[in-house]
């Protein structure tokens, strides 16, 4: 595996490994929630397999998806990647952590959740090894921005290309988020994992995870709307619509990712409504800048369907590429996050928020979020990046233009299903819908349909790494093609207002520190008597 | 800026709807007073046994008619179990939990919260419907989540 983009593929290659092993654990959870019975099924089996299923896709797959996804962009657009070896030492750090991770997942000894509340321990390594994924994405990030420092120097009038642009979006907000995750892994959970202290406070544990729980959302968003904006009008055969606007997008994300967390802990005690609804005021704000994306993308493909020749109002849509796996893939993606978007919504207003927290109606959400929006168009991506790193022709090209809608139809049967099920109160991570011998019937009857949902997304992601692996392994050797990139029908020629990453860095954490300073003050000035470990099992 | 038209128009009509939705949240707070439950107290999860309140979870029927319901979840119950309460009532629900972090749901309606170790969770619901429903603990909390279930029964 020698080449301009080995460093990229090695990255992508650990996606689609952790991308395979948790599919086959989404499989075993929808069965067993519906109460299909399979061999060796079991409780500990199944709460195994929803920590590392968790784990892998929520956490692994996506950031080393991202990172691969950062490097191949910097080689192309910025023409360097500054600091290979350094980059190499963080791919083997992330990848050791995330072993060590897994390891300690699949002997039952952390069966925590990719949440890993407080006092439910898990073993020390666990902790440990998703600190070492997180500092490999830390030195990602330094690289990167090296790469882009680097680059500014010989460049100093032009604006910074918009992928790139994109990217330094979302390693800030990756920086600002793992901030508060640090604060409670290293501050809180290793030592006391270790024994070194004997009590934590869950609630301010909590509160950490979810300043970094939602930007987390955002951190793996960026990076698909980055294709979405620099990619897609490209392969549709248009225009990005304005590239201005784009570079505003990006900058609202910086601001407004990460002052949101309360809205995950609404029904929780010790935060007062007030900071609650504060919170609530910032999560509606990010939803400003995803509205004027979908216009702008969708503007982009219109463009595009002209340029074809069609006339008229809507025959645009026809004239577009359905047939191409990145396009029909990025196109569902978007299909998709119009409902989750909305979702999205509904769970930020509080009084809608007690009829969903925490039921089936989340995990129906965010698979249409992370799992239809992220998740395709990171699979739609890998289709488009698998021939330009590696000089080889996509193996089975029939498989992988229908891999995209098996994966949009599966998901429609398994989140509307959960939805349904959330609505009427079946409660979320569950071994069984027959709770406790209490089973009010519909929850029987959805989950099942959604477990018909779960296998056909089963089946979906199977094809998806047989085309991967055939294309790596005997697709034929071709001349890679050119990375081309979506030309602005009016691009920006200097850099603005928008290019200052430091100034609105600066404002984000002032932000932050708003949305933040006063709730911990307050949690921190209470008495507060911690809790013991406990084992889950 | 030089934005043209058409995305002028969707820049106002996005700000507008976010607007809208915002309103809708204030008004409901301000005038109906809709707000999460957001108690803020403190209690020691390792002395719930010798707790004036917590030792002796239950219900407690006040004067006006209301109801004070103290509920301890731990792996993997709720106490008191079943929890008997009027209909039409305002029933105030003090929560905690002696273990891990549990969720208190009770299924059907918008009792909907947190039981955290060392915090009381506190909220008043009104049962308009006679009847039985569920509880059941939406947060993992081990190998047997999903058994841990109660029983409301309104009167």
């Amino acid at each position: 595996m020698k080449g301009r983009h080995t460093l990229a593929a090695a990255h992508i290659g650990v996606a689609v490994a952790a991308f395979g092993v948790a599919s086959v654990m989404g499989l075993l959870q929808a069965l067993s929630i519906a109460d299909i019975q399979f061999p060796f099924r079991s409780e500990s089996l199944y709460y195994v397999s929803l920590t590392a299923h968790g784990v892998l896709m929520a956490l692994v797959f996506t950031t080393f998806f991202i990172m691969g996804l950062g490097y191949a962009l910097s080689l192309e657009c910025l023409g360097r990647i500054s600091g290979r070896s350094a980059a190499w030492i963080a791919f083997w750090v992330a990848v050791l952590g995330s072993v060590m991770a897994a390891v300690t997942i699949l002997r039952g000894q952390s069966t925590v959740l990719y949440t890993f509340y407080p006092p439910l321990r898990a073993h020390p390594l666990f902790y440990i090894g998703a600190t070492l994924l997180i500092v490999g994405s830390w030195i990602w990030g330094a690289v990167m921005i090296a790469s882009y420092r680097s680059w500014r120097r010989e460049h100093a009038g032009e604006p910074v290309p918009l992928s790139i642009h994109g990217m330094l979006a979302t390693i800030i907000i990756w920086y600002l988020a793992t901030a508060g995750l640090a604060v409670e892994v290293l501050g809180m959970l290793i030592p006391w994992s270790l024994g070194i202290v004997g009590k934590v406070d869950p609630l301010l544990a909590r509160t950490f995870f979810w300043w970094f729980g939602h930007p987390l959302v955002y951190f793996w968003l960026l990076p698909a709307y980055v294709l979405w904006y620099t990619v897609l009008p490209r392969v549709a055969g248009g225009r990005l619509f304005s590239d201005k606007l784009t570079r505003m997008v990006f900058i609202l994300f910086v601001l407004l990712s990460t002052p949101v967390g309360f809205h995950h802990q609404f029904a929780d005690p010790g935060i007062s409504s007030g900071w609650k609804l504060a919170h609530t005021v910032t999560t509606y704000a990010v939803v400003y800048p995803s509205l004027l994306t979908a216009f702008t993308v969708l503007a982009s493909l219109e463009v595009a369907g002209r340029m074809k020749g069609a006339k008229g109002l809507f025959n645009w849509i026809g004239r577009l590429p359905w047939g191409d796996p990145f396009f029909a893939s990025v196109a569902l993606a978007m299909i998709a996050f119009v409902f989750g978007g909305f979702g999205g919504a509904i769970n930020a207003a509080y009084a809608m928020n007690s009829m969903v927290h925490n039921t089936a109606w989340i995990q129906g959400h965010f698979h249409v979020t992370l799992g239809t929006t992220v998740t395709l168009t990171f699979m739609g991506a890998t289709y488009w990046l698998l021939p330009r790193m590696l000089g080889r022709e996509l193996r089975l090209p029939g498989l992988a233009r229908i891999q995209p809608y098996l994966w949009f139809g599966g998901m429609v049967l398994f989140s509307t299903s959960y939805h349904i099920a959330g609505l009427l109160g079946l409660p979320r991570r569950v071994f069984t819908a027959a709770l406790a011998g209490q089973s009010p019937l519909p929850w029987g009857a959805l989950t099942k349909v959604a477990a018909v949902g779960g296998a056909i997304l089963f089946l979906s992601a199977l094809a998806f790494v047989i085309v991967v692996l055939a294309t790596w392994v005997s697709g034929k050797k071709i001349q890679a093609p050119a990375f081309e990139f979506a030309v602005p029908l009016r691009p920006v020629t200097a850099p603005g207002v928008w290019d200052r990453f430091g100034l609105w860095t600066a404002l984000a954490v002032v932000l932050l520190a708003a949305a933040y300073g006063y709730p911990l003050i307050q949690l921190l000035l209470h008495p507060r008597y911690g809790s013991p470990p406990f084992q889950p099992f | 800026m030089n934005v043209e038209f058409y995305e002028k128009i969707w820049m106002w009509a996005a700000a507008a709807l976010i607007v809208v939705f915002l309103g809708a949240i204030f008004l409901t707070a301000g005038l109906q007073a809709v707000y999460p439950p957001s108690h803020i107290e403190t209690i020691d999860p390792t002395a719930l046994a010798t707790h004036p309140e917590f030792s002796n979870p239950g219900v407690k029927l006040q004067p006006d008619g209301s109801a004070v319901v103290t509920v301890v979840t731990q792996m993997f119950l709720f106490s008191p179990d079943p929890i008997e309460v009027p209909a039409n009532r305002p029933v105030t629900f003090r929560i905690t939990s002696a273990d891990v972090i549990h969720g208190f749901e009770v299924v059907g309606t918008n009792a909907n919260a947190m039981a955290i170790p060392g915090y009381v969770s506190q909220f008043t619901v009104t049962f308009k419907e006679p009847g039985e429903y569920i509880i059941a603990c939406n947060e993992y909390c081990g190998l047997l989540h999903h058994n841990m279930a109660g029983k409301v029964i309104v009167k």
